[in-house]
């Protein structure tokens, strides 16, 4: 499936260009952070590459698959997490089920985000930091190749987010290819093997984190860094 | 699993729904006044113990009921409309129309009486007087057998009620009970069968007004359906059941129905 | 109008005279009208579903026509019903006329639209929620209707309400496809029918009360579900 290609991504909504002419190239291991302002089209990107929406014109390639190819061997936690009206458990249960994955590995992955005493709780009622760590563990056990996380910790405590942190570096470590979307600086230079800035539609920069974080090229990088305002 | 045990459920309700139909049974296609007068109620139960035939009755009109029964949906045809009942028989539809019994039709009108037709007996020129008045007739407008008869008495009277439709002239479409609920709720004349009027609880202030005409005599009829047309009809149980009515043993039984004290019908049927 | 106080007596003194007859109409009528609900929500919900997810061409043409057939009149229903299955139509060899099976026929088609219609909207509603993360998942078109089916299950239990509602207030249908035959096929709205017909309004109104507290009864059962599963947020 890797790596990535993706050429003269554009997608527009009826006026409104987000996403304009968009190229990036993803090798096939690490920790790939995705960053920019609101609204430059982190979370579009992820649905692109996942196939969850079709571009209005360009090209991805995954490894000569195209994103609805590959969907199945992926998976994305949703900046706002969606979850079935059941337990806690129904709701690892359903996609086990679904997915065709042992029924038995409801405990671990429960006990992996930390979310065994809740499991008979409906997950509805689950507060937002809970709510994000089962759609992690949700996402898990599907054994994605590829996982994109949007937003994964934006409303967690600082001890969830470690913890979330770390079962996302296990993963990597596995060899799952981490795409993983923030505005969490702690946590990008924490995380991340390389970072892709978004801005206007493209990506103003893409830099291994080591370059990036000391010496961002592009202004917009510059400025977002520097905590200004990015438009 | 929900749905398979919804599904188990939906069969087993089925299945009890069919099974209830029971083997030893007839239908009854019958006008509504001999069934909302109670007058099966009181014979029925005589004739299942006698028989074990178990008697079914739906009430509609008689145009409905005749219809009903051409559809081979009864086994028994119970109305009064001699005219249309013989062509039922003529057409091969039923064996053989037996007179079952009579009673006779009523005008009722408000106390009040605006046509001031109280007290006459004939029922032509009551009619007459009630359309000169433009008072208020409600009709039932349903091919049945009382409207049947009403439709002769206007022409008998030289009216044709039906060009002042919606007028003073309201037809209801429905049948003898619905008629008489909106006859007096709008303070209209209406003709009906005295057993139905008699055994009608919502009379409110109104009264007969013409009565005894020879012209409103009301004559059933009972007709067992053929089975070479209708061969699903029990014709058995419907001829046991045809016979029983016109024996000396139902007649009297038919004598012997009474509502607030008053005979409703009186049988007729020829000696044999 | 002294009838209705008449009524009110009349209802109380009926239902506590526990009278057989009365017994027998009511559990006539509730089994019919919850038969054929059960029977309309197997038929209805997989059709509201199907239509709810689907994306095909014609669906606002189908949407439009389900719409529609809610209103379908009961006599129009009890009508079509009555000629297929009179001993001269096409079904008239099974029998069925004037029973409580024919009964449950013509109101399953008279509220199955109503389930499909309402179940679909419903559906679609928690589709629009969950479309995107079912399709991240990759679920087939079963595991999905199967899923929105189950956690709209509340919501569908009060379709489901809204379909006997009028199946059991219907008389239409049924007075033609029944006969309204004392103890075979005589239920609450047929009976109603008849009282009026006979001017006895009082108990037709006392029936039409015994009625209203049924369907109060089966509401507020349903009703007590809904507010459980509300506190688990499974609404
Ligand atoms: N269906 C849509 N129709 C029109 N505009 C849309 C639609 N979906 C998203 N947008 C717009 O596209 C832009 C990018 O949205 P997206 O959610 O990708 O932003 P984001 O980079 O994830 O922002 P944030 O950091 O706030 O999560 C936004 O301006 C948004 O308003
Ligand atoms: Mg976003």
């Amino acid at each position: 499936m890797l790596p990535l290609t993706v050429r003269d991504l554009v997608l527009r909504f009826g006026e409104t260009t987000v996403l304009d002419g968009l190229a990036l190239d993803l090798g096939a291991i690490g920790c790939t952070m995705v960053m920019g302002p609101n609204g430059s089209g982190k979370s579009l990107l992820l649905k692109l590459l996942h196939g969850l929406i079709e571009p209005s014109a360009g090209r991805i390639d995954w490894g000569g698959h195209a994103p609805r190819e590959v969907t199945r061997r992926q998976a994305l936690v949703f900046q706002k997490p969606v979850l079935l009206r059941r337990s806690v458990a129904a709701n690892l249960d359903f996609v086990l089920k679904a997915r065709g994955k042992d029924a038995g590995r409801r405990a671990a992955l429960l006990d992996h985000v930390g979310l065994a005493h809740k499991a008979a709780q409906p997950a509805r009622l689950l507060s937002g930091g809970e709510a994000q760590r089962l759609a992690l563990a949700r996402a898990l056990a599907t054994d994605p190749e590829v996982l994109f996380l949007d937003e994964p910790t934006a409303s967690l405590d600082p001890a969830s987010v470690l913890a979330i942190e770390r079962i996302v570096s296990d993963a990597r470590a596995r060899g799952v290819r981490i795409v993983f979307v923030t505005h969490d600086m702690g946590q990008a230079r924490r995380m991340a093997d390389d970072v892709v800035f978004l801005h206007r539609g493209r990506v103003a920069e893409h830099s291994p984190a080591p370059d990036f974080f000391p010496r961002p090229r592009c202004a917009a990088a510059r400025d977002y860094l520097g905590g200004k305002i990015v438009v | 699993m929900l749905a398979r045990t919804l599904g188990t459920t939906a069969m087993a309700v089925l299945l009890a729904g069919g099974a209830l139909a029971q083997d030893q049974s007839i239908i009854v296609q019958s006008t509504t006044s001999t069934a909302n007068s109670g007058l099966y109620d009181y014979l029925l139960p005589i004739f299942e113990d006698e028989t074990g035939i178990k008697v079914n009755v739906v009430a509609v009109g008689t145009g409905q009921a005749i219809t009903n029964a051409e559809n081979c949906d009864g086994d028994v045809l119970l109305v009064h409309a001699k005219a249309a009942e013989e062509k039922f028989v003529e057409s091969g539809f039923g064996t053989e129309r037996t007179d079952l019994m009579y009673n006779d039709f009523v005008i009722v009108g408000p106390a009040d009486d605006p046509a001031g037709v109280a007290g006459m007996q004939d029922a032509q020129p009551a009619l007459s007087q009630i359309a000169e008045q433009g008072a208020l007739f409600a009709s039932r407008g349903d091919d049945s057998g009382t409207h049947k008869k009403e439709m002769a008495l206007w022409e008998d009277a030289g009216v044709d009620p039906t060009a002042a439709s919606g007028d003073w002239y309201r037809e209801t479409g429905s049948g003898m009970g619905a008629t008489l609920n909106a006859g007096i709720g709008m303070g209209a004349y209406v003709m009906t069968d005295r057993a139905t009027w008699i055994s009608f609880d919502n009379k409110q202030d109104y009264e007969i007004q013409v009565e005894g005409d020879e012209d409103l005599f009301n004559q059933y009829g009972v007709i067992p359906v053929s089975p070479e047309k209708c061969p699903s009809v029990n014709a058995e149980a419907a001829q046991s059941f045809a016979d029983w009515l016109v024996s000396e043993e139902g007649q009297s039984a038919i004598a012997g129905f009474e509502v607030a004290g008053q005979q409703l019908f009186f049988p007729n049927a020829p000696e044999n | 109008m002294h009838d209705i106080g008449d009524a009110l007596g009349l209802a109380v003194a009926l239902v506590l005279s526990g009278d057989a007859d009365l017994l027998e109409i009511v559990l006539l009528s509730l089994r019919v009208s919850l038969s054929a609900t059960v029977i309309a929500c197997l038929v209805g919900l997989p059709i509201g579903a199907l239509v709810a997810i689907g994306r095909f061409r014609g669906r606002d043409v189908v949407l439009i026509v389900m719409n529609a057939l809610m209103g379908l009149p009961p006599v129009v229903v009890g009508l079509l019903v009555y000629l297929h299955l009179s001993r001269s139509g096409p079904l008239g060899f099974l029998g069925l006329l004037y029973t409580p099976t024919a009964m449950i026929v013509a109101q399953t088609i008279l509220i199955a639209p109503i389930v499909a219609a309402l179940s679909r909207q419903v559906l679609e509603d928690l589709h629009t929620e969950y479309a995107e993360q079912f399709r991240s998942l990759c679920l087939t078109r079963l595991q999905t209707i199967r899923a929105l089916l189950w956690d709209a299950r509340y919501s569908l239990l009060t379709v489901g309400l809204a379909g006997f509602g009028r199946a059991v207030a219907e008389v239409g249908a049924v007075i033609i496809v029944g006969g309204n035959i004392d103890h075979l096929t005589r239920v609450m709205t047929t009976a109603i029918a008849l009282e009026t017909s006979k001017g006895d309004l009082a108990l037709a109104l006392a029936l039409g009360i015994v009625l209203l507290v049924i369907a109060l009864g089966v509401n507020a059962a349903v009703q007590s579900v809904r507010i459980t599963a509300a506190r688990h947020a499974y609404v």
